[in-house]
């Protein structure tokens, strides 16, 4: 519990992930020295504090369950930590070395290892809540400075914050950004893309390639017939979904749909 | 002789300031080190084997992932293999302004390391937070610099972590002319603090430990090395990065998910020390001068001397951000279009940490067929590994065991070793005694 008579408690913990999420702290500037001040970062190896075994108000956990030995810490982070928030695409969603998922990844680490009996990896990549309850789930590859500072203020404010899961396309229409699908026929995943990035994809006159994961009530079935009408195959269509938060359920079910129909097509026309 | 003849082990469970997930494992017996592993679990994430079947943009994003501090070095040499394929040569704004791009990521990295991974060490901090108590103004203006490097990723990318800007041929879009303006105005009054930086971290107490080491990194014809050049060593070596492969063997030791690495059967050294220890003659005259009057000599054998490569570098980043900058004025064609062909490239540019190897060969859809990437710790790792047993040797064995492991994870840092990237690692040859 918060009282008066100490300071708030928080740590950051890597799990499978390139850094990147972490780096939404580091990152900060002047509001990462005020932070310091203001509460006590107990285990933060990459900033320098090092004690997993801290008990914390808040433990922010970077990184996909890819080893053995995983699951063992993270329940131990577990009942350590009042609150437990996820950050980064890895964490949330098994992130994109969650598509080893779908294919035969003993096989990949054959293919590159000599001794593959010296790598510890699970078969698949997991989001932390497929192991423990988690109170905050911060989708985003990567998460931002201002994300992961509001969460820790609502937290130690006593509050859980709400995420907004709106479309990307909600976000281009109040920057008054032109929809890169409609004036340019570029190929977006906005619609089923949760927003939170400032969508920056179809500032630069790109497509969204929906790394913020699925907005609330992705219609993807929609989306895809509309991508087929352009003439999108369905392979890359496919491909499409199954990208960086490739284990997120609505792109996970209708991707793997798509390349269902693909082996269906090619099969079909072996045998014709 | 002294009569030392401490027996014992050392651990170092988790390598704190460091990117990634390491530990140090040392036994030592009648005082000499028996074994040293420098042992890294973070778990690979077999990104060589998820790209394949893969569209060219989906590398591009892909690679990003592999690190966080340094997408856009993975972006960079990414695009100049896929690029080799494709037969594109970018158009000379598009040269000019990913080596922009690049500078914003040297700047980030490095401001980082120097003031929130490595600084602490020799001021008796055990982290920035700690140290800028003590030395607020000097933080601060590292934590500046990092934010300076960040805008100008931000500029071409839209954010400076996997930033969404780089594709074939160039850039989505060019940054128009009023943010690159408001950029460029931040950069000329920063100019003064990167200098400031040289000779503060020039006079940082940093411990006196010449070794014997191989420096590898790229040369260019007239600039200092980032995304361009064949890839030399100060023993001779001289080659194109097309021949990579001939020289560099990869190996794996079963203490570490990150493959080690030798050149002609050595360790060997990439990072910003080993460029400048080759590019000397490519910093400008006014920056040669500054570095002259540190009273530190390079090239140097000091590893500890990697932190003042580093400042030099930001420094050197900054200047060409603003040259390459001046007279800005925003392509109409930022990119040119691309057609799918089958073939295979390799794209080689200096990442922060050293240089990044890329290989790549696509089908006639343009797909991925295979990858190769060889990052630059996964090239330290043997060189980390002699500089250990030879550092803490000189340093003492008979230290007690917190000097020791304070030592240890100093010299470990001078390399900034970028752990994640332990992606590691195909086209691998076994290496069975």
């Amino acid at each position: 519990m918060i009282t008066p008579h100490r300071r708030p408690r928080i740590a950051v913990h890597k799990f499978s992930s390139c850094d990147g999420c972490q780096l939404a702290f580091l990152n900060l500037g002047e509001p990462l020295l005020a932070l310091a001040e203001s509460v006590d970062i107990l285990h933060f190896a990459e900033a320098g504090p090092v004690d997993e075994s801290a008990d914390v108000d808040i433990a922010f956990i970077e990184g996909s369950v890819a080893t053995s030995a995983d699951a063992a810490r993270l329940r131990g982070i577990r009942e350590r930590s009042r609150h437990v928030v996820t950050i980064g695409a890895c964490a949330t969603a098994g992130g994109l070395q969650a598509l080893r998922n779908l294919a035969d990844s003993e096989a990949w680490i054959e293919g590159i290892y000599a001794r593959p009996e010296d790598i510890d990896l699970m078969a698949d990549s997991t989001p932390i809540a497929k192991t423990i309850r988690v109170d905050l789930e911060l989708w985003g590859c990567p998460v931002n400075g201002e994300q992961v500072l509001g969460v820790t203020q609502a937290l130690l404010a006593g509050h859980l914050p709400h995420v907004d899961h709106a479309a990307v396309c909600t976000e281009c229409k109040r920057r008054q950004t032109v929809c890169v699908m409609v004036a340019r026929g570029t190929p977006c995943l906005g619609p089923v893309t949760s927003t939170g990035c400032g969508a920056i994809c179809p500032q630069l006159q790109r497509g969204c390639y929906a790394c913020y994961g699925p907005a609330v009530q992705a219609n993807v079935a929609a989306l895809s017939s509309y991508l087929v009408d352009t003439g999108m195959p369905a392979d890359e269509i496919a491909r499409r979904l199954l990208f960086i938060n490739n284990q997120a359920p609505p792109f996970l079910d209708a991707g793997r749909e798509w390349q269902a129909r693909v082996i269906q097509r090619s099969g079909g026309e072996e045998t014709s | 002789m002294n009569d030392n003849t401490r027996t014992g082990e050392i651990h170092v469970p988790v390598l704190a300031r460091v990117e990634g997930e390491g530990a140090l494992d040392i036994r030592v017996r009648e005082g000499r080190i028996e074994t040293l592993k420098l042992r890294i679990f973070e778990p690979p994430r077999l990104f060589e084997k998820l790209l394949e079947g893969r569209a060219v943009q989906d590398v591009i994003d892909g690679v990003a992932r592999i690190c966080g501090i340094c997408p856009v070095a993975y972006q960079m040499s990414a695009v100049a293999a896929l690029e080799a394929i494709l037969g594109i040569t970018p158009s000379p704004w598009v040269t000019r302004m990913r080596r922009v791009m690049y500078c914003g990521e040297w700047l980030q990295s490095h401001s980082l390391h120097i003031h929130l991974l490595a600084a602490p060490d020799f001021l008796g901090f055990d982290s920035a937070p700690a140290m800028a108590r003590r030395y607020p103004d000097e933080v601060r203006r590292g934590l500046r610099l990092q934010g300076l490097g960040n805008a100008i990723m931000q500029t071409f990318g839209g954010r400076s972590v996997h930033p969404v800007g780089v594709c074939t041929g160039g850039f989505f879009r060019a940054p128009d002319a009023s943010s690159m303006a408001a950029l460029r105005a931040r950069l000329e009054a920063s100019r003064d603090e990167s200098l400031a930086l040289i000779d503060w971290v020039a006079g940082l107490p940093l411990p006196e430990d010449d070794q014997d080491f191989v420096s590898v990194s790229l040369r260019h014809p007239r600039d200092y090395p980032i995304t361009a050049g064949r890839i030399v060593s100060d023993h001779g070596l001289d080659i194109s990065v097309d021949d990579f492969e001939q020289h560099v063997r990869e190996f794996q030791v079963p203490h570490s998910t990150a493959l080690h690495a030798h050149l002609d059967g050595r360790p060997y050294l990439v990072g910003p020390l080993a460029r400048l220890n080759n590019n000397l003659d490519r910093l400008p005259a006014e920056l040669r001068d500054r570095l002259a009057t540190s009273g530190i000599r390079f090239p140097s054998r000091n590893m500890f001397h990697s932190i003042i490569a580093r400042a030099v570098e930001m420094h050197l980043a900054l200047d060409e951000a603003l040259q390459l900058t001046e007279a800005y004025d925003p392509a109409a064609e930022p990119h040119v279009q691309a057609t799918p062909r089958a073939g295979t490239g390799v794209g080689c540019t200096e990442a922060p940490r050293g240089i990044l190897w890329h290989r790549y060969t696509l089908d006639a859809q343009g797909l991925v067929e295979s990858a190769r990437i060889v990052p630059p710790t996964s090239q330290n790792q043997a060189r980390m590994e002699e500089d250990l047993g030879a550092a803490l040797t000189r340093f003492g064995l008979d230290r007690d065991d917190d000097a020791l492991r304070l030592h240890g994870e100093m010299v470990i840092r001078n390399y900034d070793p970028c752990i994640s990237c332990a992606t590691h690692f195909l086209d691998f040859h076994a290496d069975r005694e």
